[in-house]
C-alpha cells in the first residue's frame, strides 16, 4: 500500500503554481510582482527559489499563503493547486485552517514574525491551542516537545524566556517550530538563514534537512544564496524581475546552466578553492519593476542579447528532461 | 624635514600595526545583582589582538557576527578608545595624536560601510557628498577644482558624470556602494577600511564591487583591511587573513595557506560550513559543538573549550598565545 502511494504521489503534484501573476496598484503606477510563474513541488522534494533581491520571491510564497496585503496587491492571473485543489476558489474560512495546519510559512525577519511582549513559549502554545485544539497543560508540553525538536537546549528553561534573549540562530529555530507545531505537509521558508552565521547556518540546514523526512514534507526554500540551494534543494527555479527564467534538477542546473542570468550569477561567485583575479560580473543593475523593458526583461544586461530579445519575451521551453529555460538562444530555431 | 624623516620610516616599516588591542565593555549589572554583590561584567569585544598590514597589502579580517571585527575598526580609527594596546600607523602611536594630526590621519584613513544606504545623506547631492571631504581636508580649494575631481571620482568608480547632482536616494544599492567607495577615495587616502562593504548587496553586484576594489588598489597602491563574515569573499579579496573568534584571532596568515590547509580547529569548522555553489562539493557541516561563546566574562582558557575536537586539559587552563608555525603563519592553539 505503501509503494502504491509513493507511485501516486510521484505524479501528482503536492502544489502546481500555473502562470501566477502578482500586481500592487501602487501610487507611483502599477508593479508586477509575479509574472506568469509555473513550477510543481513533489511530495518530500525540497524546491530552491533564488534570484536576486526584488525578483518576486517573497512574493510568490505570500501568494501560495494566501497572504498578499489586498490592496494595493492582487493576484491577477494563474492558479495554485494545493492537493488537488485551486487555492484562490477557497473560501477565506477554510484557506485560514489550512495555513498552519496544512501549509506553513517561516518568515524573512524572524523578529518581525515574532511578537517581543511575549513569551515563547506562549507564542508557540497558542499556534498549538488554536490549531490543534488543545488545552493549556497540553499545548505547554507540546511546545516543550517542540523546542527540543529543533534543538533548543534545556527547553524547559527556556520556554518562559523572551524573544530577544534568544540568539539569532534560536530565534529561527523558534519560527521553525512554530511552522512545525501542526504537522504542516509543506512548508515554505523564506531565508530562514541569511541573517545567520555559516555555523548556525548549517545546523539550521541540517535540522530542515531532518525535519523534511521525519514529517514527510515538501518544502519551497526561498534563498539568495546559491551554495545554500547547491546543497538544500533537489529542484531549482531561478527568477529575474518577476518571471521565472529557469528551472532544473539540482546538479543538471549546477553543470549545466542554460540562462545567461543563470550563467551570470554563477560566474559572480568568488570561489574558496582557488583565486582569480578578477570575477566575471553581470554587468549593469536590475531594471525598474515599475517600468521594465519590453521583451526579455534581461536583455539590457545580457551580453547575448539580440534583436528579438528587446520585442519578444521568450517563452519558457524545456532544453532538456526536467529542465526548462526563457531566452531565446534556446528558440525554435 | 620633518616629513622626510617620516617617509624613510615609512618605506621600511608595516603601514598600520596593532599590538595587543582590547576593548572591554562594562555591563551595567541590575540593582539586585549588585545587591547580592555580584561582581560587574565585563563583555570583551576585542581581546588583545596583534597584526600588522603592509603597504599595498589586503589584510582579510573574517569571523562570525559579534567576534570584534567591527569594533577593530572602530578601534584603528579612534571610533571608539580602547582599553589596552597600541594602534600605529607609518610607525607613529595613532592614540597619542595632537588634533592637527588626528585630522590628517582622517584623510589618511577612510572606512567604507556595509549599509550603503544609511551611510550616505539623503539631503544632499553627489557633488556635496564627494566635495565637502576634498574642501576639509584642502585637497581642491576652488568649487570648479572640485567639480573637476568629482567627476574623475565618478567615472573612475564607474558611475555616469550626470549623476554628479542627483541624490543617493536615485541610485541602486550597487551603486551607492560606488558613491561609498568615491568619498573614501575623495581625500586620497593610504589605508582603506571596509566593514562588510559587499555583503548588502546581490551576488551579481558584489562581483563588479570587489572587482572595483581590486582595481583601485593596484591604480592608487591602497592598503585594505577588508572586514567580511563571507569566506568567499574574503578568500578573494586578501593577500593575508586574520581569523577572529570571541574577540581574539585564532589563525592569522597567506591566504593562500590559511584556505588551502587551515590548522587552527575553529577556522577549519569555518571552511567546512560554508556551503560551496558547487552541488559536487561535499555538503556543509558543523564540526564544533554547541553555541557561540559569549564574549561576556569568557572563560580564562581558549575561547574554543567546550566545543572544540581538540581540547585538552590545558585549554580550560590559560588562553593559548598566537605562535608561528614556520609557513609564515601564527596560530593560537595548544594542541598544533
Ligand atoms: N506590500 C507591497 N506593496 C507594494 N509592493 C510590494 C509589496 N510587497 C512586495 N512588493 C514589491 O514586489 C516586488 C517583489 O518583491 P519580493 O519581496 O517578492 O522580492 P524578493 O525576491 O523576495 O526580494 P529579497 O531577496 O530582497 O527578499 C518588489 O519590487 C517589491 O518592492
Ligand atoms: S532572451 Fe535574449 S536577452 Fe534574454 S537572456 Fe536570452 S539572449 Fe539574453
Ligand atoms: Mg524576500
Amino acid at each position: 500500500m505503501k509503494t502504491e502511494l509513493k507511485r501516486g504521489t510521484m505524479t501528482e503534484p503536492v502544489l502546481a503554481l500555473d502562470d501566477l501573476s502578482v500586481r500592487f496598484k501602487l501610487k507611483r503606477g502599477e508593479l508586477n510582482a509575479v509574472d506568469g510563474v509555473s513550477f510543481a513541488v513533489h511530495r518530500r522534494e525540497t524546491f530552491g527559489l533564488v534570484g536576486e533581491s526584488g525578483s518576486g520571491k517573497s512574493v510568490t510564497a505570500r501568494a501560495i499563503m494566501r497572504l498578499i496585503p489586498t490592496p494595493p496587491g492582487e493576484i491577477s492571473r494563474g492558479q495554485i493547486r494545493f492537493e488537488g485543489r485551486n487555492l484562490l476558489d477557497l473560501p477565506d474560512e477554510e484557506m485560514r485552517s489550512l495555513r498552519g495546519k496544512r501549509i506553513a510559512m517561516v518568515f524573512q525577519e524572524p523578529m518581525s514574525a515574532l511578537n517581543p511582549v511575549y513569551k515563547v513559549g506562549t507564542q508557540i502554545g497558542d499556534a498549538v491551542r488554536t490549531n490543534l485544539g488543545l488545552g493549556k497543560a497540553e499545548a505547554r508540553e507540546r511546545t516543550i516537545e517542540l523546542l527540543s525538536l529543533v534543538g533548543i537546549p534545556a527547553p524547559r528553561d527556556r520556554i518562559d524566556n523572551y524573544v530577544h534573549e534568544f540568539s539569532g540562530g534560536m530565534r529561527q529555530r523558534v519560527m521553525l517550530a512554530m511552522a512545525l507545531s501542526c504537522n504542516p505537509s509543506f512548508l515554505i521558508a523564506d531565508e530562514p538563514t541569511t541573517a545567520l552565521d555559516v555555523t548556525i547556518q548549517a545546523t539550521i540546514l541540517e535540522l530542515i534537512t531532518r525535519m523534511i523526512e521525519k514529517f514527510d514534507m515538501s518544502l519551497i526554500f526561498i534563498t539568495h544564496n546559491l551554495g545554500v540551494v547547491a546543497h538544500a534543494c533537489d529542484t531549482i527555479g531561478v527568477m529575474y524581475a518577476s518571471h521565472l527564467v529557469e528551472l532544473g534538477p539540482r546538479k543538471e542546473l549546477f553543470r549545466n546552466p542554460q540562462h545567461p542570468y543563470t550563467i551570470g550569477l554563477l560566474n559572480s561567485i568568488p570561489r574558496l578553492d582557488t583565486r582569480s583575479k578578477h570575477l566575471t560580473p553581470i554587468q549593469g543593475s536590475v531594471c525598474s519593476m515599475m517600468s521594465p523593458p519590453a521583451g526579455c526583461k534581461f536583455h539590457p544586461r545580457c551580453a547575448q542579447a539580440m534583436e528579438i530579445c528587446r520585442r519578444e519575451m521568450p517563452e519558457f521551453r524545456e532544453v532538456a528532461p526536467g529542465h526548462y529555460a526563457a531566452c531565446h538562444l534556446h528558440g525554435r530555431n | 624635514m620633518d616629513a622626510a624623516v617620516d617617509t624613510a620610516k615609512d618605506a621600511t616599516g608595516p603601514l598600520l600595526e596593532v599590538s595587543g588591542l582590547a576593548k572591554h565593555y562594562r555591563l551595567h549589572g541590575d540593582i539586585y545583582s549588585k545587591l547580592a554583590g555580584q561582581k560587574t561584567q565585563y563583555l570583551k569585544a576585542v581581546d588583545g589582538i596583534d597584526f600588522a598590514i603592509r603597504r599595498g597589502e589586503t589584510l582579510g579580517l573574517v569571523g562570525e557576527s559579534g567576534c570584534g571585527k567591527s569594533t577593530t575598526a572602530r578601534l584603528i580609527t579612534r571610533l571608539v578608545e580602547p582599553t589596552a594596546g597600541e594602534v600605529r600607523l607609518k610607525g607613529e602611536k595613532v592614540l597619542g595624536f595632537s588634533e592637527a594630526r588626528m585630522k590628517r590621519m582622517r584623510s589618511e584613513v577612510q572606512l567604507v560601510f556595509q549599509d550603503p544606504y544609511s551611510s550616505l545623506n539623503p539631503r544632499k547631492t553627489i557633488m556635496h557628498i564627494l566635495g565637502r571631504p576634498m574642501q576639509l581636508h584642502g585637497i581642491a580649494s576652488s568649487y570648479a577644482e572640485r567639480r573637476e575631481r568629482v567627476l574623475e571620482l565618478l567615472a573612475r568608480v564607474g558611475l555616469g558624470l550626470e549623476h554628479i547632482d542627483r541624490y543617493p536616494h536615485e541610485f541602486s544599492g550597487g551603486q551607492r556602494q560606488r558613491i561609498a567607495i568615491a568619498r573614501a577615495l575623495a581625500v586620497n587616502p593610504e589605508l582603506v577600511i571596509g566593514d562588510e562593504p559587499v555583503s548588502a548587496l546581490d551576488v551579481s553586484i558584489q562581483a563588479q564591487i570587489l572587482n572595483l576594489f581590486r582595481d583601485l588598489q593596484e591604480e592608487f597602491g591602497l592598503t585594505y583591511l577588508f572586514i567580511a563574515h563571507d569566506l568567499s569573499v574574503i578568500r578573494h579579496i586578501s593577500d593575508r587573513v586574520a581569523v577572529m573568534y570571541v574577540g581574539k584571532i585564532v589563525e592569522i596568515g597567506p591566504a593562500d595557506t590559511v584556505f588551502a590547509n587551515p590548522l587552527h580547529p575553529y577556522t577549519q569548522a569555518l571552511l567546512k560550513a560554508v556551503p560551496e555553489a558547487d552541488p559536487d562539493k561535499p555538503p556543509p557541516e558543523l564540526t564544533l559543538k554547541g553555541e557561540v561563546t559569549s564574549p561576556v566574562d569568557p572563560p580564562p582558557g581558549c575561547r574554543l573549550c567546550g566545543r572544540c575536537p581538540l581540547e585538552s586539559k590545558v585549554c580550560s587552563e590559560s588562553a593559548p598565545p598566537l605562535r608561528d608555525t614556520g609557513d609564515g603563519r601564527q596560530v593560537a592553539c595548544h594542541n598544533i
